[in-house]
């Protein structure tokens, strides 16, 4: 997909993200998209740190930042409290996979069920960096983490947040990476356009440090994990209706993927599960194009 | 005209928020408070109340919510109770660090295990040394009034605060409640005026990583803030003379001039302290009565002022701090320390889960207290089978439970 890129910056250079990362990176093209008229809430995440120590502050939107647990709750105090004011801007609670799936899961379910009017972005760099890299239920099977050593590796799939956000029927989510900017922005687009309801942006957000890697490979690492179709790139609207906006045609492996990345050392190691998890990689993408599939049936069907 | 009706205590504290004109409401049920909540749900459903109610899944993102509405430039409010305000608690922090005037009502319920749901201060004076104001409703009129007071306040100074009333005993009894005329309210209270807003076109950074170089001086302007609390919550109580046609004070005294005992009490089973005072004075007990109306900011100088000389003084706890003793009792004895004329501070924990704090409960307390030669740190009274006194060893240590199951 061609994406002519908006120039406006809103994120300022020298922030104080790790060379490479994922989440600075996806912050600064969604910041393109969403524009200057929005305010972002930022709870306990790397992206605490990134924005600058005060009184420094690298994004030319307000920040305002809370408790790890309450990014989609505090977003939804300023929402209500600017529609008293007849104000309506783009209100952006951005937090990381802990924020989202663990500790902020249960703030976030019920701003999703009560449909409330802001954009929830998870930048999912698939465990706690902040902290320094401990597991958290975004880290796939088979991974390396702090909490998680080589000799006990995670022995559990990642959690399935679409699916969980899907079932609260919210009227958009979509997953993404800036691996592919312009799928990326376009999503965002549709996400800012679709005022008046819950917006769910889940982006795969690359961590050289905490996947040990070298931070100039982590374009290719978010690349491969869509082509490999341990990332798929889709959109599901009110919960039902499923689109595959990125169809893998790189013949890329589930190793190519791993091997990329020295926190799978223990899956490559264990041929067990490796062979559970591709055959769990295989499953989930023939159920997401099933659904696609189903979901083009409908079209046209009134639902 | 101001309006009189036949009120309970949770539904004045729905009338003080709405006298206030608050512009954001989230709050979660708890027993005994629900009855705010769902007051102020047909308030604002009706649009009595031009208000958003954000029906949160928790008290945690209660507080978050009204933190974010706040930060927004909104008049926020909560009410909540018990194992709603500990809940709360980190958010409570935020509130304070984030410099967010929000009020809220807490409905004082014992804490669990056991589950109770019956009157005990110990859920909000664990919040004790959060930063937020505290003031403690003695009826159904100061349910209501304390919230338009603490607002008052409240955005004077940019610090949060509370409101006290006890379980059922104020809760949910019903007492003639003299609603204020609106316009009045509005001249004692004007429209909320963020010191910043979260504006897109002022894009700045709120709350965000401070070092070691401006935290101290960040938190200083909180406690000098509170400070300033001290004196303006004074005036504004005042000034709620002029306004609204009710004087408040951080500190009431009651029978005060001459007497040599004095009997500390906060919260609605004053009352009842009140009348055993009253009784005792008939029958020739030089006693008065000192009401802490405001916990946070402490009014050290009245308080001193009030006891100096005084021969001795009891502090009745609904609350206890496992370990030490009743909670105000610690803060009265903190406020006499190294007054050269301080009274012997005698500290009597009772009413403990809701247990009943009769005329006569007082009464028996006084005649302790006249008896009694060493004060205490903590006496229990009214516990099962105990005289009055300092607490006793079990003569058996508990053991756990075995229990023999034959299979
Ligand atoms: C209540 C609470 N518990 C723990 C922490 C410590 N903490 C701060 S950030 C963080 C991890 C954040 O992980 P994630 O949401 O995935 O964001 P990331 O750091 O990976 O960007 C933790 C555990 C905290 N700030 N608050
Ligand atoms: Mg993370």
């Amino acid at each position: 997909m061609r994406w002519p890129v908006p120039e406006a910056e809103h994120m300022d250079p020298g922030t104080l993200g790790c060379q490479g990362c994922g989440g600075a990176l996806s912050m600064r093209l969604v910041l393109k998209e969403v524009g200057p008229d929005a305010i972002a809430v930022l709870p306990a995440c790397c992206w605490s740190i990134i924005d600058g120590p005060w009184p420094l502050h690298a994004l030319d939107i307000p920040v305002f930042h809370t408790a790890f647990e309450t990014a989609a709750v505090v977003a939804t105090g300023i929402k209500a409290a600017k529609a008293m004011k007849g104000e309506d801007p783009t209100v952006v609670a951005w937090a990381g996979d802990g924020g989202t799936f663990d500790i902020g899961l249960q703030a976030l379910s019920g701003a999703a069920e009560r449909n409330e009017d802001i954009v929830f972005v998870c930048y999912d760099n698939e465990a706690y960096m902040n902290t320094g890299i401990q597991r958290s239920s975004a880290t796939p099977a088979g991974t390396w983490t702090t909490t998680t050593p080589e000799e006990r590796p995670e022995p559990r799939p990642k959690k399935d947040i679409m699916g969980i956000m899907a079932a609260h029927r919210v009227p958009y989510a979509a997953t993404a990476t800036v691996a592919y900017p312009g799928d990326l922005a376009h999503k965002v687009q549709t996400a800012v356009a679709a005022k008046g309801g819950m917006r769910f942006l889940h982006l795969l957000s690359a961590c050289p440090p905490g996947w040990k890697m070298a931070a100039d490979q982590a374009i290719e690492a978010m690349r491969r994990a869509v082509q490999a179709r341990v990332f798929p790139l889709y959109e599901v609207r009110d919960g039902r209706d499923y689109t595959i906006t990125v169809w893998p045609e790189r013949n890329v492996r589930l190793e190519d993927y791993l091997s990329l990345q020295g926190r799978f050392t223990p899956l490559l190691a264990d041929q067990d599960m490796l062979e559970r998890v591709k055959a769990d990689v295989a499953e989930r993408w023939r159920l997401l194009v099933e659904r696609h599939e189903h979901s083009r049936r409908l079209v046209g069907t009134g639902r | 005209m101001p309006e009189r009706l036949l009120l309970t205590g949770n539904h004045a504290a729905a009338y003080g928020a709405m006298l206030s004109r608050v512009e954001v409401i989230s709050a979660y049920p708890i027993t005994p408070q629900t009855m705010i909540v769902e007051l102020l749900s047909e308030l604002t459903a009706s649009g009595e109340l031009p208000a958003k109610f954000i029906t949160v899944e928790s008290e945690h993102s209660a507080m978050a919510a009204c933190v974010g509405a706040s930060a927004a430039g909104a008049r926020a409010y909560t009410a909540t109770s018990g194992q709603g305000l500990a809940l709360m608690h980190e958010m409570l922090h935020w509130a304070v660090g984030a410099r967010l005037p929000i009020v809220l009502t807490n409905v004082s319920r014992a804490m669990a295990p056991g589950w109770s749901i019956w009157s005990d201060q110990t859920d909000i004076l664990s919040q004790r040394d959060v930063g937020w104001m505290m003031l403690f409703a003695e009826s159904v009129q100061e349910a209501q009034d304390f919230v338009i007071w603490m607002y008052r306040v409240a955005e004077q100074v940019y610090l949060p605060g509370m409101v006290g009333m006890d379980a059922f005993i104020l809760s949910h009894t019903a007492e003639p409640l003299i609603v204020h005329d609106r316009d009045r309210v509005d001249a004692y209270l004007p429209p909320f005026e963020p010191l910043y807003d979260l504006d897109p076109a002022d894009p700045r950074a709120y709350g965000g990583l401070v070092n070691r170089d401006h935290y101290f001086e960040l938190r200083y302007k909180v406690y000098e803030a509170m400070e300033r609390a001290g004196r303006l919550l004074a005036e504004a109580g005042e000034e709620f003379a002029d306004a609204l046609g009710r004087r408040y004070a951080p500190v009431e005294g009651y029978m005060l001039d001459d007497a040599e005992y004095v009997v500390m009490s906060a919260g609605a089973m004053t009352s009842n302290v009140r009348q055993a005072v009253k009784d005792a004075r008939e029958r020739g007990m030089k006693v008065g009565l000192l009401r802490l109306v405001a916990l946070r900011p402490f009014p050290f100088a009245e308080v001193r002022r009030l006891l100096a000389g005084r021969h001795k003084v009891a502090v009745l706890d609904r609350n206890l701090s496992p370990g030490h003793s009743g909670i105000f009792a610690q803060e009265i004895r903190s406020a006499l320390s190294g007054m050269p004329d301080a009274p012997p501070v005698y500290g009597y924990v009772m009413g403990i889960g809701g247990r009943d704090v009769r005329v006569e409960t007082v009464t028996e307390t006084l005649d302790d207290l006249v008896r009694r030669d060493e004060p205490d740190l903590a006496l229990y009274v009214g516990v099962k089978g105990l005289p009055i006194g300092p607490v006793r060893a079990f003569e058996q240590i508990p053991v756990p439970v075995k229990v023999e199951v034959a299979r």
